[in-house]
């Protein structure tokens, strides 16, 4: 437990500053695991590690399995596929195929914020669902999920209709693609599925992968229209939380930069149709996009970078990476243009936070990018991350993208389907000479690469996917970080136990984040957090002092005489006087 | 906002557009969070665990605590008896509850696991450690709704626990529905001034409204204990708060320990709430206290000050049947109008019950069961009001037919105040007056022309 019942602290719950050494981490994971069951412990022993070094993260147990009645952070398959990559779709129709609550807890709980064109309907706002009832789980529910995509192409007419299988739709067997097939021919609108039930897969990563896999299929190259404009990127995996595209966008708007796509963050169904005219594609969260990368540049030779619009400095060098790219040195000089008065901007809120956060710790456990890219945040006001790890990540999003070739594939991850991409025999167009690339990679430039998120954290810190409860407890315990990073389940629990936490699903409601202008508002943010007084309060006086005070005696004192005196003074004013 | 959404209605089979219900298993896993040191667990899928933690920990703004068993779709395949025997050793090592509380999901129910078969095996197994209890309810999502789960928890605890020693107790039992902390609290109050020893199951009043000092509590003060859970069916009698969420575990305990149920709508408003009253007066040695009967003479008070505002007013009631059956009566108290009443549950009582309400008063009202905001969203545009009650699910009506919008029911994710201040009870009746006639006022403050802009109102 925090300690914050000690009366002396300056509104801070930590002692983690100088004078209180850190725990030793392998102490603290051990300390961790000792009360689990001789199986558990092994399974989590794999899943938790000390970065004993950085320059060559150890192996850890990613996207494998959550253990059952370990209290978890994690979602399903489902919750990836539509609720994190095609969700934000506004201008896409979304149907969930299965019983009511789906549908209802996808509604409009991730902000993925859109602001579509004048007079088009929100897709965002409606939650539209066949509220499958026994009789259909009995009999099937394929002719009421055609019924209800008719229904909805009655009342709406969209341009497309995304439909999603639940848990019960592969168990009975409903074949949702064949009804979108048939829909989309009688209806002469795109129309096409999610093979996305909830028990694929270990966690929400495997519906990213579904997502990814279909939004390829079935919207990607359908209209071959460029955008006017130079220097032409789509972002994947930027969802527009809290207004981050829109954050960045604007930025790349003034360094000269084109977005074609943002995938999918406030997104319509045309700029997804048409993001492979684009010349580069950045990638912000490689988790739940990397596979749509990697598709776009085998059938249409767009390549593909890392990027990370997190942070100042991070934010600062991924513009430089595309300017790079490009090889323009307009665009590199407006570039710097731009940086230097973000940062100019910028750097007076940036130290203004750091007078008060220099020194002080996080823990992050989110997301498959999220609990690295903060990292850079906290590290602009001078706080450093003490132990971190992602819900649904794989290996390389630790360890970095050099062990992709000796990731085993398991029998979860088997069962999400691999689509065996070819270049588009008329539309693959290398973006680059072989001849550009090698001069580019010569001078240090790299395409899909991913270091991972333990290269970047300290030595001795610790990473532990998939965090349980119980670890987050034991940690709060063992090193009483200033803030921690995390979802709305574990919110309350840590800050009962007088720590701050950040939402780093939802923001908290408040955001943007992302970009020079984002990256102030975090400043901000962390700022009010890890010095709020409000910690100051929770003890009550009679707990801190155990005595009971003195009870009140009679002592006169000339001020009291005086204010005795004050009130005899006064006299009504008479009948007479009040009358003239 | 909402600009698919027309006045022309098209009839609709088959595709549920905004509703206004969700599935069985949060009703459950609510229901187990008022029981003491209990930890809710979810047989399923994680998905399902985690949507529903975060949705009650999004209305409560409070810790909610459950474990899953992480289906696979190998559990999908072949059952999930390996994932619930590992989850049960794994969760009494780990979180030690005094009690675990199991509800099955959509994915269980279709495979048709067999729960007590798995825990009875599991027992065996010495994965349930000597003392501690594990109980099941089977909360398919494909049928009735969270109020169902609700529900269907509630008996289930009952059927399991309460035992009847053949010594009556001088208590009675109350179920209170699926209603907030604070109204659980409320409830509890209500007896106790009547000097009646009452067991509230469930009880979720400091569980999930606690305070914030420094220590996390796993298992919270609060929550109604296992022994007085067991001293159910030695209870004079129960009092079942709507017939949706609680009459049928009265009944259940009525057949199981011939503990009389007393069948009660949920007490909002003034003649619900002496309804609840009456029936505590035979049971209570000191009668009404003088504390109560002053707050219900200042809640008609209050409804004698301000009935010029509701009088002839036009009212959409949107919610969870045994709130809505509720709300809408109260109205009539008021002399509101409800002419929309709609509920996304099922069950014939909602409409019957409704029509014998409304029909003689207002006899154009619409009343629905198995609705959604979609179509209720429909009939305002055909036929506006002059204010919504419903849960968070009602704003964007509310914003874009700039309706006055008061926030009743589950969930609540954008307002505070729901779990400390009661909608039941006579104390409960004057929040909900002024919540509702301040959201006439606002608008008229800020709408009114200026030479109308009053400062008395």
């Amino acid at each position: 437990m925090s300690d914050i019942s000690d009366p002396t602290l300056d509104g801070s719950s930590s002692t983690s500053g100088p004078g209180s050494a850190p725990p030793d981490p392998n102490a603290a994971r051990d300390e961790m695991l000792k009360i689990y069951p001789d199986k558990t412990r092994r399974k989590r022993a794999k899943q938790l590690l000390v970065n004993d070094d950085p320059e060559k993260p150890a192996e850890i147990g990613a996207n494998s399995r959550t253990i059952p009645g370990i209290i978890t952070q994690r979602g399903c398959t489902y919750a990836g596929c539509r609720g994190v990559v095609i969700g934000p779709m506004h201008d896409v129709l979304h149907i969930t195929h299965g019983p009511i609550g789906c549908s209802f807890y996808s509604w409009q709980t991730r902000r993925n914020l859109a602001r579509p064109a004048p007079g088009q309907i929100n897709y965002l706002q409606y939650s539209m669902t066949t509220d499958m009832t026994e009789e259909e789980i009995i009999f099937g529910g394929e002719k009421k999920l055609a019924a209800a995509i008719r229904e909805a192409y009655r009342i709406f007419k969209p341009k497309a209709i995304a439909v999603y299988a639940t848990c019960p739709v592969g168990l009975i067997g409903d074949d949702i693609h064949t009804v979108c097939r048939q829909a989309k021919a009688e209806l002469g609108i795109n129309i096409f599925g999610f093979s996305c039930e909830g028990y694929k897969g270990v966690s929400q990563s495997a519906g990213h992968h579904i997502a990814n896999n279909g939004v390829f299929k079935h919207m990607v190259g359908l209209n071959d229209t460029p955008d006017a404009g130079e220097f032409r990127i789509n972002i994947l995996g930027e969802y527009n939380i809290g207004g981050d595209a829109w954050e960045i966008d604007t930025l790349l708007r003034k360094c000269g930069i084109h977005v074609t796509a943002t995938l999918s963050g406030d997104i319509s169904y045309e700029q997804v149709t048409r993001c492979h005219t684009a010349d580069l594609n950045v990638v912000q969260c490689h988790r739940s996009i990397n596979y749509m990368a990697d598709m776009m540049e085998t059938k249409f030779g767009i390549p593909w970078i890392k990027v990370n619009f997190i942070g100042a400095s991070s934010t600062a060098k991924s513009l430089r990476k595309i300017a790079r790219y490009f090889e323009s040195k307009k665009l590199a000089d407006r570039v710097e243009e731009v940086i230097a008065q973000e940062m100019a901007a910028l750097r007076p809120v940036q130290e203004e936070a750091r007078k008060r956060c220099q020194g002080k710790t996080a823990a992050l456990f989110v997301g498959g990018s999220r609990a690295h890219h903060y990292q850079d945040l906290f590290r602009d006001i001078g706080m450093t991350t003490i132990a971190a790890g992602y819900e649904f990540a794989h290996r390389d999003d630790y360890e970095g993208r050099k062990v992709l070739p000796t990731i085993k594939v398991d029998a979860d991850s088997r069962n999400i389907e691999e689509i065996e991409v070819e270049p588009d025999p008329t539309r693959f167009r290398p973006r680059k000479t072989a001849e550009q690339n090698a001069a580019l990679e010569a001078g240090g430039f790299s395409y899909r690469d991913y270091e991972g998120m333990m290269r970047e954290m300290k030595k001795g810190s610790l990473v532990i996917d998939d965090i349980s409860h119980h670890e987050i407890e034991k940690l709060i315990e063992l090193y009483k970080p200033d803030v921690i990073g995390s979802g709305i389940k574990e919110k309350f629990v840590i800050e009962k136990m007088g720590v701050p936490c950040k939402q780093l699903h939802s923001y908290d409601y408040g955001g943007p984040y992302a970009a020079f202008t984002g990256a102030a508002n975090f400043y901000r943010e962390i700022d009010r957090m890890v010095n709020t007084k409000v910690w100051k309060l929770v003890t009550p006086p009679w707990k801190r002092e155990p005595q009971v005070p003195p009870r009140l005696v009679y002592q006169p004192k000339a001020n009291r005489e005086e204010l005795a005196e004050a009130t005899k003074t006064w006299k009504a004013p008479s009948k007479a006087g009040a009358d003239e | 906002m909402l600009n698919g959404t027309t006045a022309e209605i098209a009839e609709r089979k088959a595709l549920r557009i905004n509703a206004a219900k969700t599935c069985q298993p949060i009703g459950a896993m609510y229901a187990s969070l008022g029981i003491h040191g209990c930890m809710p667990h979810s047989h399923g899928s994680q998905g399902c665990c985690s949507y529903h933690r975060s949705h009650l920990t999004r209305h409560f703004k409070e810790p909610v605590i459950a474990t899953t068993s992480s289906f696979t779709e190998g559990a999908s395949v072949f059952g999930g008896l390996a994932n619930l025997t590992q989850a049960l050793r794994n969760i009494f090592t780990i979180y030690n509850p005094d009690i675990v509380a199991v509800h099955t999901t959509c994915l269980s129910e279709v495979i048709g696991d067999d729960i007590p078969t798995i825990v009875k095996r599991a027992r065996e197994e010495g994965a349930i450690p000597e003392g501690k209890l594990v109980i099941h309810t089977n909360t398919p999502s494909f049928v009735g709704s969270h109020v169902t789960g609700f529900s269907n928890m509630v008996a289930s605890i009952i059927k399991y626990l309460a035992e009847k020693t053949g010594e009556a107790r001088n208590q009675v039992n109350v179920i209170p529905g699926f209603v907030e902390p604070a109204d659980m609290r409320e409830i509890k109050r209500i007896c106790a001034l009547l000097g009646v020893p009452a067991v509230v199951l469930p009880d979720t009043s400091a569980v999930l409204d606690g305070p914030l000092d420094g220590e996390y509590q796993m298992y919270p003060k609060g929550g109604t204990t296992i022994p007085a859970i067991k001293s159910m069916g030695d209870s004079l009698a129960t009092f079942a708060l709507g017939h949706f969420a609680s009459h049928g575990p009265a009944v259940s305990l009525e057949v199981k320990h011939q503990v009389p149920a007393g069948l009660l709508e949920l007490p909002i408003g003034v003649a619900a709430t002496d309804a609840f009253v009456q029936a505590l007066r035979a049971y209570s040695p000191s009668g009404v206290a003088e504390e109560l009967e002053t707050e219900r003479g200042r809640l008609v008070d209050m409804m004698s000050d301000m009935q010029q505002y509701f009088h002839e007013k036009r009212v959409a009631v949107a919610g969870d049947p045994d709130h809505v059956i509720a709300l809408v009566q109260f109205l009539l108290e008021l002399g509101a109008k409800p002419v929309y009443a709609i509920t996304g549950s099922r069950g014939n009582h909602f409409e019957t019950r409704l029509h014998e309400i409304l029909d003689p008063v207002v006899p154009d009202a619409i009343i629905k069961q198995s609705a959604d905001f979609f179509e209720l969203h429909q009939w305002i545009k055909n036929g506006p009001v002059d204010l919504l009650v419903a849960n968070t699910y009602g704003k964007h009506i509310a914003r874009v037919e700039n309706i006055p919008f008061v926030r009743v029911g589950f969930p609540i994710l954008d307002r505070v105040g729901h779990r400390f201040y009661p909608t039941v009870g006579y104390a409960g009746a004057i929040r909900l007056i002024d919540l509702m006639v301040n959201a006439l006022f606002d608008k008229k403050d800020r709408e009114c022309p200026e030479e109308w802009f009053e400062l008395v109102m």
